[in-house]
């Protein structure tokens, strides 16, 4: 059957109305994830079939309080709605989703979703809630005074659904006689008499709960209070941090060891040549690069879904938006830079819950100050070799305390950044902080699991597209053009790279670097931990022997070492995540200027760390 | 700015933004802020999103909880409902203290 054939039927609602849950519930694994052309807003489509056998195109739209769209979210789901998007077929059905329990905002979305003249059929979804609290809501009046079909779902149990797709599939067979399209930006008087207009019919329809739900109240007494809720917060920070790097580092060496077999596989089956170089240097030892910060990445993404979905990360927000604000960055910009302390790909991609385009940017802009994990092997070989392993003050170690230094120096700097976009970039208005705190709820264990294989397989196919290439890049540079006969050194140092790093030492002479550290900074492109095995490379090749930390503590001078370290707090080159950033503003404008600030900032800190040690005399 | 408002208001009203957690009222107007101070939202644009979260003239709004720092943001129970929101923005909506 032709694509077009079948009718089309969007879901809207207001956030937390337990719409993606309906979209899974009505198209189970029929689904497909994608972006509308030319915006990064997440587009999810899928078929639902009747027993009957006719099919219905479910369209999973962004929530919303009103078509008046304020983000690019928000103007997806209208121009879809209103049929103005290119390429998409404009709703025949639109299904209006209500929180059962909830109703105040959302019969005034149905009144307005009434103006387009499209069917519109009205979803009391989680009704099973609604009845446990005694709220009875009558249906006939309900829908006399919407004049619109009215049906209740249950999306997490399947209750409901065979009569909705029922209901929707006979609306989308007389969808030919549409009423007149009325929908024009509402006024504030438009939406004061919609809002008129939405209690009257509540007060007439429904009746409030007699068992009202006390758990979510309770909960906030304690969740929101201004010091238990804090140390809540922290506690729970506390734990998915452990979980993210104690948690995934057994499978971390899994991946490694694997793919470290896998490349002695391919060695031994090659022949040994440039083949061979590009199979294990290039493709496997890229691929691995790549899949090793999955495991971290999966637990990040578990925790983000659960506090999502239990309705915790309004509360987070809530208690951390002052003391963002003071550096001019949104309470909801905490998720996406926690997350970029794992890697500022998925934290970038998660920027996309800030409505206003300003506030994304700015946490777009500073995400990659987040000591990211592939920062840590840098850390630690670094610390390792330079800094002795003496205690301070009789309890702290100096090596900890470094490390220590180093993530706080990328938090204070990612404030000072957003402080300073804030005031320089846009000094107009600020963003109002309003959300609406839902109810805490379980979350549902199966929608959790496609989340999660959903958000796994967007981080594994955007940077796997991005980082894949450019390791078979890398590998090129620092292979060609191969080491005379009987050359000195090590064969790197012939390669483009290592002329690369040579012809760039005088403008890294300035910060304490020699050209074997400029040279690693080449493959760090691909992935900032990649500068580590780049180390590898340079001094194993150039007969230097033992562990990598031994010969860089005899090599390197303590105060260049610092400096590298300062260096990579900032680390511009990770071409992923500019990569993200291109995608996710559309265009080369901000990875841009991301570079180029980073770039200052990474080489300010790097002179300013070389020149003070080398004055204390550690050169 | 709110000031105005405030001024304009019968003597027992209060602003959302200055009352404290436990207050109870009934939203007695929303106004647009007049004049927009360098840093403010768009006075329209936040009347519109008052009015879409349920400040509406004759909700019922209850503060239950402050945030942690310089007691803001505020949480607020509108009618059924319970949303976030900062004082600032809070100043524009003028209540009247419940009669209980």
């Amino acid at each position: 059957m032709n694509r077009s054939d079948i009718p089309t039927v969007a879901l809207v609602g207001n956030p937390n109305c337990g719409k993606t849950a309906l979209f899974n519930a009505l198209t189970g694994s029929r689904q497909k994830v994608a972006n509308y052309a030319g915006v990064t807003v997440e587009k999810k489509e899928g078929i639902a079939e009747l027993p009957d056998g006719r099919r219905l195109r479910i369209v999973d739209l962004p929530g919303t309080y009103s078509l008046r769209a304020r983000s690019p979210d928000e103007v997806v789901t209208r121009d879809a709605v209103l049929g103005r998007l290119a390429g998409e077929p404009a709703p025949d059905v639109i299904l209006c989703v209500a929180d059962a329990t909830n109703l105040g905002l959302v019969l005034r979305l149905a009144l307005e979703l009434k103006t387009t003249g499209r069917p519109v059929v009205f979803v009391l979804n989680m009704i099973d809630i609604a009845e446990r609290q005694g709220i009875e809501i009558d249906v006939d009046a309900l829908c006399a005074g919407l004049g619109a079909p009215v049906t209740a779902t249950v999306a997490t149990r399947r209750r409901g659904l065979a009569s909705l797709l029922e209901i929707a599939a006979t609306q989308a067979e007389g969808a030919s006689d549409l009423g007149p399209d009325l929908w024009h930006e509402p006024s504030a008087s438009d939406v004061r008499n919609a809002h008129r207009a939405a209690r009257d019919l509540m007060r007439s329809t429904v009746r409030p709960p007699s068992r009202p739900d006390t758990l979510t109240g309770r909960l906030d007494g304690m969740l929101l209070h201004p010091a238990a809720g804090v140390v809540t917060l922290l506690g729970l920070l506390f734990l998915m941090f452990q979980a993210v790097f104690a948690g995934a580092a057994p499978l971390q060496d899994l991946i490694e060891a694997g793919f470290a077999a896998l490349g002695a596989a391919a060695t031994a089956g090659l022949p040994a040549g440039w083949i061979q170089g590009l199979v294990v240097d290039g493709l496997i030892a890229g691929v691995g690069s790549v899949l090793v910060f999955l495991p971290q990445i999966l637990i990040l993404f578990v925790f983000i879904l659960l506090l999502e979905d239990s309705g915790y990360m309004a509360r987070a927000a809530f208690l951390m938006d002052r003391i963002m604000g003071g550096a001019g960055l949104h309470g909801r910009a905490f998720i996406p830079l926690l997350s970029s302390f794992a890697c500022a790909v998925p934290g970038i991609m998660s920027t996309r819950v800030i409505d206003n385009q300003r506030d994304r940017l700015t946490t777009i802009l500073t995400a990659p100050l987040m000591t990211c994990s592939a920062r840590i092997p840098v850390y630690t070989l670094i610390i390792g070799a330079l800094i002795p392993q003496r205690t301070v003050g009789g309890i702290l170690s100096l090596q900890g305390l470094v490390m220590f230094s180093l993530y706080a120096a990328g938090i204070l700097s990612a404030l000072a950044v957003a402080f300073v976009i804030r005031k320089v970039l846009w000094r107009g208005g600020s963003e109002p902080f309003m959300m609406q705190l839902p109810d805490y709820k379980i979350p549902d264990p199966v929608n959790l699991l496609r989340n999660l294989g959903q958000k796994a397989w967007a981080f594994i196919s955007r940077a796997g597209r991005i980082i894949l290439p450019l390791m078979v890049l890398v590998w090129a540079l620092s292979t060609w053009p191969s080491a005379p006969e009987g050359a000195e050194g090590p064969a790197i140092a012939y390669s483009a790279a290592g002329r690369l790093g040579h012809w760039l030492e005088p403008v890294f002479a300035p910060i304490g670097f020699t050209w074997e550290m400029v040279v690693a900074l080449i493959p760090g492109m691909a992935a900032r931990e990649v500068a580590v095995a780049a180390l590898g490379t340079i001094y194993a090749v150039g007969g230097a022997e033992g562990d990598l930390a031994q010969v860089l503590s005899r090599q390197w001078p303590l105060a260049s070492g610092l400096a590298f370290l300062a260096w990579y707090v900032f680390a511009p080159q990770c071409v992923a995540t500019l990569a993200v950033v291109r995608r996710e503003t559309g265009g080369w404008v901000w990875p841009g200027v991301m570079f180029a600030y980073m770039l200052v900032l990474a080489y300010l800190a790097a002179f300013i760390v070389y020149r003070v040690a080398a004055a204390f005399g550690l050169s | 700015m709110s000031s105005d408002a405030l001024r304009a208001a019968p003597e027992s009203a209060f602003r959302l933004g200055d009352v404290q957690p436990g207050f109870r009222g009934v939203i007695t107007a929303v106004r647009r802020p007049s004049g927009s101070a360098p840093g403010a939202t768009d006075p329209e644009e936040l009347e519109l999103r008052l009015l879409e979260f349920g400040f509406v003239e004759g909700a019922q709004v209850e503060v239950l909880h402050e945030g942690p720092v310089g007691g803001d943001p505020i949480a607020v129970r509108v009618d059924d409902m319970r949303v976030a929101l900062r004082r600032s923005e809070a100043m524009n909506v003028i209540l009247a203290a419940a009669s209980t």
